[in-house]
């Protein structure tokens, strides 16, 4: 019997070596003249355990990691493949046994780890392109209705319904149309567009193609961030084979329906993830932001109808299609229905994707499954949401994962990443950074983001130095007002939620440092 | 040392890279990644050529070139090492890390070391958030970066 080895090709598993794996495991293979097979997988998303190893036995697969080259020998000397029992060091057993997996939830990562990415006969097997034939039978008009049901809201971090977006766009009658799928997945913390299109491309694809059925779209653009060059290539190759296989072209899966899309690679701005920069940018255009309205549903990309959605919106598109927007809908709390692939980030001990209905605490988030800080000391503060969200103190860390509850303590959950910091966090430096980050990735359009995030630093910087810090702090939550309130889109609006929350929240380290020692 | 191309073989090789996609829709930042893919950097000599294939103006291919981080206006070393500098990865100590490599390389951010072996640049996440800190040295991508890691990106640089 064949042995099939599975070694991810996900960045982060290739960041912690897999390639070296890969090679080492590929070497023995044919230096035993084995009768072996190599897969290069998705990751779990398991990233302490990166890069993981599974081979596939008579009894199912079993995990060892995290391998490194010079584990590989040992894990055929102990009888790779024969049995699901393993004497080697690093052996895990089954991997859908490890707690963090197998709490989860997985509909949009069903398959991500599971499958060959660039295998479509995979994808098939594992209920992949089932969302699309449904969707080719049915009315457009049943489709948008089906994913509103669902009450799937846009995962890129704005929340809007998924289905009202599509409704607007199928309702214009323009002549073109477009599907664009915002991958510039640009928030610290946040890797699950890049897991998705690294370990599941095809689900994006066909998340894709509904969409363009749906509201009569015919062409699709990924604009993916340059800073992922292999989700840029794997998307690039899969996109390739389903074209051949006719799930792209003038007949999606045989039906009169034409869509097809291509990759277009961003080039190091921040600001493009924001929905009008990336269509400007898309136009090859500066990456400016536009004045809304006109809604890019109604004049969007080349001045035309335009969807544009998160990848993970997108990718959650299939399974809504396939199973039903009751059987997604039965998850969640609240408006926050469906599952969230919640990306625990940082200091953390055990980092990793996992994706749950919304609901879970942030505290058991960090604590309980992510296992409190790498470094072993207390959890001073999590930043959720990426560098425009807000900065959460312990004493908040029974606030649900849910829109609006998180809303309601001034936070965000954004696009669901989590920054886990250690007491030896200056939250003041933090501030201070959010304001430099916003001022070097300013589009430049509006003032108070441009001028603002400026200004920010300069008088964080006077708080830093003990200058007049009560007038300065005053100066800086006046200044949080007007870029909240007065910029045009989230750059500038949400730069205030990690500068007020570290304000707010952690008052001592934003004393003047002689005054801190004194006060210790 | 680099050599420079001279102008019109700038101008020769940037009318192929037009040639090949003025098709697309919104072609002129595919077309600039070829041109920096073709020359490492995107020469000023190239603009003008963009500017009237597209039937745009000189200024606007000078905005939007100058617009991106990506586009270079001079061409960076022989490898360029990006190292994140966004919230995750200073949880974990990112910013002594950045420290260590400037002073290892002997240049700071956006410079390019005198012996022209490595350009150094800031990057704000490369999506390997559980695994900080994190770089990547000319496309390859290196998590949990420690000084060990660093001793290997500093031979594989000197070599």
């Amino acid at each position: 019997m064949t042995v099939t080895i599975y070694i991810p090709r996900d960045s982060g598993a290739l960041a912690l070596g897999a390639e070296k794996v890969a090679k080492a495991v590929a070497h023995e293979v044919s230096e035993r003249g084995l009768d072996a097979r190599i897969v290069r997988n998705g990751s779990r998303g398991l990233y302490w355990l990166e890069p993981m190893v599974e081979v596939e036995t008579a009894a199912g697969r079993v995990a060892y990691g995290p391998m490194k080259a010079r584990d590989v020998p040992a894990l055929f000397d102990a009888g790779l493949g024969i049995t699901a029992h393993s004497t080697h060091p690093l052996f895990l057993g089954d991997p859908e046994k490890i707690p963090f997996l197998e709490k989860q939830t997985r509909l949009t990562f069903a398959r991500c780890g599971i499958t060959d990415p660039l295998s479509l006969d995979d994808y098939r097997a594992h209920g992949g392109l089932k969302g699309l034939e449904n969707a080719v039978a049915m009315a457009p008009a049943d489709i948008v209705k089906q994913v509103t049901e669902s009450g799937l809201r846009g995962r890129g971090g704005a929340g809007f319904p998924t289905g009202i977006k599509w409704k607007t766009v199928l309702d214009q009658t323009d002549d073109r149309k477009y599907i664009v799928c915002n991958a510039d997945e640009g928030d610290s913390a946040t890797f699950a567009d890049r897991m998705i299109m690294e370990g599941d491309p095809f689900v994006l694809i066909e998340g894709m193609a509904i969409a363009g059925v749906a509201t009569g779209a015919t062409k699709g653009y990924i604009y993916i961030r340059s800073e992922y060059p292999h989700a840029v290539a794997t998307m690039n190759a899969a996109i390739g084979i389903a074209r051949q296989a006719g799930v792209l072209g003038v007949n999606v899966l045989g039906s009169p329906n034409a869509f097809d899309m291509e990759v277009r690679v961003g080039a190091g701005a921040y600001v493009c993830g924001e929905e009008t920069s990336l269509l400007n940018s898309l136009e090859g255009k500066r990456g400016v932001v536009r004045a809304k309205p006109p809604l890019p549903a109604i004049q969007g990309l080349f001045g035309k109808p335009t969807v544009i959605n998160n990848v993970i919106s997108l990718a959650s598109v299939p399974i809504i299609m396939d199973k039903g927007a009751d059987h997604y809908k039965d998850f969640g709390m609240g408006r926050s229905r469906g599952t969230i692939p919640i990306q625990i980030a940082g200091n953390v001990k055990h980092g990793g994707l996992f994706e749950a209905a919304f609901g879970l605490s942030l505290g058991e988030i960090i604590d309980d499954i992510g296992g409190g800080t790498a470094t072993g000391r207390p959890v001073k503060a999590a930043q959720v949401g990426g560098p425009l969200g807000a900065y959460f103190p312990r004493a908040l860390f029974d606030t649900p994962f849910d829109y609006e509850a998180f809303a309601a303590k001034d936070g965000l959950i954004g696009h669901a990443g989590i920054t886990v910091f250690d007491d030896s966090a200056d939250m003041l430096k933090q501030a201070r950074f959010a304001m430099e980050f916003c001022a070097v990735e300013s589009c430049g359009k509006c003032t108070p983001c441009r001028i603002g995030s400026v200004r920010g630093v300069e008088t964080l910087d006077k708080v830093a130095q003990g200058v007049e810090r009560d007038k300065n702090l005053a100066l800086v939550t006046d200044l949080c007002n007007t870029m909240k309130f007065g910029s045009l889109c989230a750059l500038g609006g949400f730069t205030p939620y990690p500068v007020m929350s570290a304000i707010n929240h952690f008052p001592e380290d934003f004393r003047p440092h002689p005054v801190k020692e004194a006060a210790e | 040392m680099t050599m420079q191309p001279a102008g019109t073989e700038v101008a020769s090789r940037t009318m192929s890279i037009i040639d090949d996609l003025k098709g697309l829709e919104g072609p002129l930042l595919p077309i600039l990644h070829e041109i920096q893919e073709e020359f490492g950097f995107v020469p000023k000599e190239a603009l003008p050529v963009i500017a009237e294939a597209l039937n745009i103006s000189n200024a606007e291919v000078h905005g939007v070139v100058t617009f991106y981080h990506d586009y270079r206006n001079h061409p960076a070393g022989r490898h360029v090492l990006k190292v994140c500098r966004a919230e995750a990865c200073q949880s974990m100590g990112g910013d002594a890390i950045a420290a260590q490599i400037q002073q290892r390389l002997g240049i700071g951010f956006h410079e390019t070391a005198k012996d022209n072996s490595v350009t150094l640049e800031p990057v704000y996440c490369l999506g390997l958030c559980a695994c900080s800190p994190s770089a990547m040295l000319d496309g390859e991508v290196i998590g949990r970066l420690d000084a060990d890691k660093i001793d290997e990106i500093v031979e594989e640089i000197r070599r």
